[in-house]
């Protein structure tokens, strides 16, 4: 069953058109991890699963519920972080963190210190003192504390150091195995990659690919260097073989995923001393889709 | 290094001059103007002696000798006059320069990290402070020496130069010596809203300190800065000795900061900052309660500021008759009525005031929601189990409060004040009836922010040039002679003007009616749209 559904969903400002098109879908217990350059339309979609925006068409179904009419409903089991979180300067990280945890409902105590302690957070400055990433502590404090369902994070750990980075991964990973789903837009892929089970890609408004991680690697290519015996013949002639270098240490090329048993077959004829390949990161994948149809290769 | 503490003052002065020349042209140059206006105003207002007495006489209550000091008033000049009136008022302004100028380039630029750029430079350790001194230094001796000799060069008879000069060097000396306390404060507090939140305490304490001292006892308002400020009477004796006394004294703390400044590490201070709360009480972990607390302080301050505007209105009444039948203009405001008395006559007219004065805290804390969804605040709360009909809900109930507290204490210091001064007292009956039919005014006007809220978020703004109309056409409306449809198209406007017109409880109901379904329109408008910023 899915927790969260969003069909055809568009949204215009005016007569520029933020989302074109947009379709998600998330499942109970599941990490989706929602990518897309700046400005791509992630805070927008998310805005509208939160009833904060009206969408222009389309349906957006939480918990089964519409996101606009059942908002405050929807929000007793959902928590989020916003991309850039905005605190009131006289107020202390701690009020926040309580006033926050109040207005989701649950109050665990003892969770909410843990995270304190976790996340190396002062909770009796005030917000004004706060840096964007302590900011971005506060509201992800709040947001672990509760007992929310599905977590919606916009960009959470764009001011947070790699230690709490870190410690943000554990707090993903920690409510995914209690069964909670959480949608994660990001556009640092590598958090990403070691988060989610599926991901979507979003970019000027649409959803460009959507799948699991899995799926979405027969689209790329992994890069290979291959040093031989004897000197490799007919690569060129091979299908899904790309950029084909010669250098010091041997033949570096690209090939599709699809193809790599075929490739490795051939080449193993000519006695391989060497063979490194680099796995196919979500970055290329997404380069592929950035730079359009066109072939860049050469990434690396 | 000892002894090259101070190496490039000079050039660091410089510097901050150029950052805040601006800044300071606009205080010294608007305080100035203000200081030269009003003396040619008195001049065409109260043009004979006379007139003048009258005004003394208004001026001779308790009241008023707390709000502006003691004076001769006997010898009530157009110079005593405006010193009296004029001086201490703008002297506590200049020290209100003084303590932010001071405040910005001595923790503030401490607290955001650029002392420390500074500090890694070859300059001394005690050099930006005196830069910073320095500055606000020659701030007001261009203040001391403009107003002076602005003064004397507006040619007014009992204005003469030693006054002139007087006038200005109070002002000036009053900005040094507060510039002094901020500098101290810098150096104990370690943040700079609390540097300025101590000076400004010390400014506050010294005008109340001032204000009851020299209503019960003369002698003891020696103790307060701003008691010396009037010792100097202007104009009348001119008196230079507290001059001198504040010049010593501002000496005394410039040494003071300059010493704790030099014992200190950067970033440090004497006080330490306490820390915050670790957890919210109970009262903060709800929507209304958060939307009161982030207005908490300018509730208070809006409060007592109603209060004493109430009160200083209500001093004045015990002297109106002789007061009003001397000055032509004032005259003419009011709508002469036989059989009533000149406090009732006066009474509409203030209360316009008053009730338009009221209305600025309730739709700042309607307003306030726009403010806080254009921060992007209102998100964590929507994002949460608050509905936006609860969210405007808050803001709504406490903006409607709001003005019903302002007006009443308004009317309550009115009446406080009034019953004191008017023979056989005032009825509080009336005085508070007359003050809450204004209330469904405010109502409409409260009303119409939600509708704009609800509809349009970006023009919330538009709400003030209808306070400001209403403002016009109401209160100056008597004097320009509007046509009466004028005047309607602000709901104060609408009000009937008791105790001279006739009370009816209808219009008063069709304002209420006409808020009400403002105010549905706008909840409906604020269900129904983004939340933007
Ligand atoms: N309130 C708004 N009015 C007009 N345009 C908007 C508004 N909010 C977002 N946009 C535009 O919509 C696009 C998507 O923005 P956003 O969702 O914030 O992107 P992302 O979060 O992916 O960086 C951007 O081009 C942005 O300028
Ligand atoms: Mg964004």
């Amino acid at each position: 069953m899915s927790l969260l559904k969003v069909t055809n969903l568009t949204k215009k400002f005016g007569k520029f058109t933020a989302l074109d098109g947009v379709n998600l879908e998330l499942d109970k217990g599941e990490v989706l991890g929602f990518i897309g350059p700046n400005g791509a339309g992630k805070s927008t979609t998310i805005r509208v699963l939160l009833g904060i925006l009206k969408s222009t068409g389309g349906e957006v179904k939480v918990f089964n519920k519409d996101a606009w009419q059942d908002a405050v409903d929807i929000h007793k089991r959902v928590a989020y972080v916003p991309g850039d979180v905005n605190l009131w300067p006289n107020l202390t990280g701690g009020e926040v963190i309580d006033l926050f945890i109040k207005l989701n409902g649950t109050v665990n105590k003892a969770k909410r210190e843990e995270l304190i302690g976790k996340f190396d957070l002062d909770p009796s400055k005030k917000c004004r003192a706060y840096s964007k990433g302590n900011r971005q502590k506060v509201a992800l404090v709040a947001a672990f504390s509760s007992d929310a369902d599905l977590f919606i994070l916009d960009e959470p750990t764009s001011g947070l150091d790699p230690l709490m980075e870190k410690v943000f991964q554990e707090c993903v990973m920690d409510v995914k195995r209690q069964g909670k789903s959480v949608l994660l837009s990001s556009h640092i892929l590598s958090e990403v990659e070691k988060l989610c089970d599926r991901v979507s890609i979003i970019r000027q408004g649409k959803i460009i690919e959507s799948g699991t991680l899995s799926e979405l690697r027969h689209l790329t290519r992994t890069q290979m260097l291959v040093d031989t015996m004897r000197p490799i013949t007919g690569l060129n002639e091979m299908q899904g073989i790309h950029k084909i270098e010669e250098s010091k240490q041997g033949v570096t090329f690209q090939v599709d995923t699809m193809q790599i048993d075929e490739v490795i077959k051939h080449i193993s004829q000519f006695g391989i001393t060497r063979l490194e390949s680099a796995p196919p990161t979500l970055e290329d994948l997404f380069m592929r889709h950035y730079e359009g149809a066109k072939d860049t290769g050469g990434v690396r | 290094m000892e002894g090259n503490h101070f190496a490039k003052t000079a050039y660091l002065s410089k510097f901050i001059l150029r950052l805040d020349r601006m800044r300071i042209s606009i205080w010294v140059l608007s305080l100035t103007f203000f200081t030269l206006i009003v003396p040619s105003a008195f001049k065409e207002m109260y043009s004979s002696q006379q007139e003048r007495d009258a005004m003394a006489q208004t001026m001779a209550n308790p009241a008023m000798t707390a709000m502006t000091g003691p004076a001769d008033l006997s010898n009530y000049t157009l110079g005593v006059m405006t010193a009296h009136q004029m001086l201490l008022m703008t002297a506590a302004v200049a020290g209100l320069m003084s303590i932010l100028l001071v405040a910005r380039h001595t923790r503030a630029d401490e607290e955001d990290g650029r002392l420390e750029l500074l500090r890694s430079l070859p300059v001394g350790r005690l050099s930006y402070l005196n830069a910073a001194l320095l500055v606000v230094t020659a701030a007001c001796v261009g203040l001391a020496l403009l107003n002076g000799i602005g003064l004397y060069s507006l040619g007014i008879e009992s204005m003469d130069l030693e006054g002139s000069l007087l006038y200005g060097a109070a002002l000036g000396a009053t900005g040094l010596f507060f510039a002094g306390v901020t500098a101290v404060f810098a150096q104990l507090s370690e943040s700079s809203r609390g540097a300025i939140g101590y000076s400004i305490a010390v400014l506050l304490i010294s005008y109340l300190f001032r204000a009851i001292t020299d209503v019960s006892s003369d002698a003891l308002s020696w103790i307060s800065p701003l008691g010396w400020v009037t010792k100097a009477e202007v104009y009348d004796d001119n008196n230079w000795w507290p001059i001198v006394l504040m010049i010593a004294a501002s000496i005394v703390l410039y040494a003071a900061a300059n010493y704790l400044n030099a014992i200190r590490d950067l970033g440090r201070g004497f006080l330490a900052s306490k820390p915050g709360k670790k957890h919210a009480s109970p009262f903060l972990q709800s929507p209304i309660g958060l939307a009161l607390r982030l207005q908490k302080t300018g509730i208070i301050s809006w409060a007592i500021g109603m209060y004493v505007l109430g009160a200083s209105y209500g001093s004045v009444l015990g002297d109106l008759e002789s007061f009003f039948s001397q000055n032509e203009m004032l005259k003419q405001l009011l709508q002469q009525e036989e059989g009533i008395t000149m406090v009732e006559q006066f009474l509409p007219m203030l209360m316009i005031v008053i009730s338009l004065l009221a209305t600025i805290p309730p739709l700042m804390a309607m307003n306030k929601l726009r403010g806080e969804e254009k921060k992007e605040r209102i998100v964590h709360l929507l994002s949460r189990s608050v509905s936006r009909t609860e969210l405007l809900g808050a803001y709504f109930i406490i903006s409607v409060m709001n003005g019903f507290v302002m007006i009443s204490l308004a009317a309550l210091g009115l009446w406080s004040a009034g019953t004191a001064v008017v023979e056989g007292g005032l009825s509080f009956a009336m005085i508070f009836g007359a003050a809450l039919s204004y209330f469904p005014a405010m109502l409409v006007m409260i009303g119409l922010a939600v509708f704009l809220i609800g509809f349009l978020p970006k023009f919330t703004g538009f709400i003030w040039m209808y306070v400001l109309y209403s403002f016009i056409v109401l209160y100056l409306g008597g004097l320009f002679q509007f046509s009466d449809w004028i005047g309607r198209i602000s709901p104060f406007g609408h009000v009937p003007q008791a105790p001279i017109e006739e009370f009816s409880i209808i219009p008063l109901l069709l304002l209420c009616l006409v808020a009400g379904v403002l105010a549905a329109a706008g909840f409906i408008g604020f269900n129904k749209r983004d939340i933007e910023h």
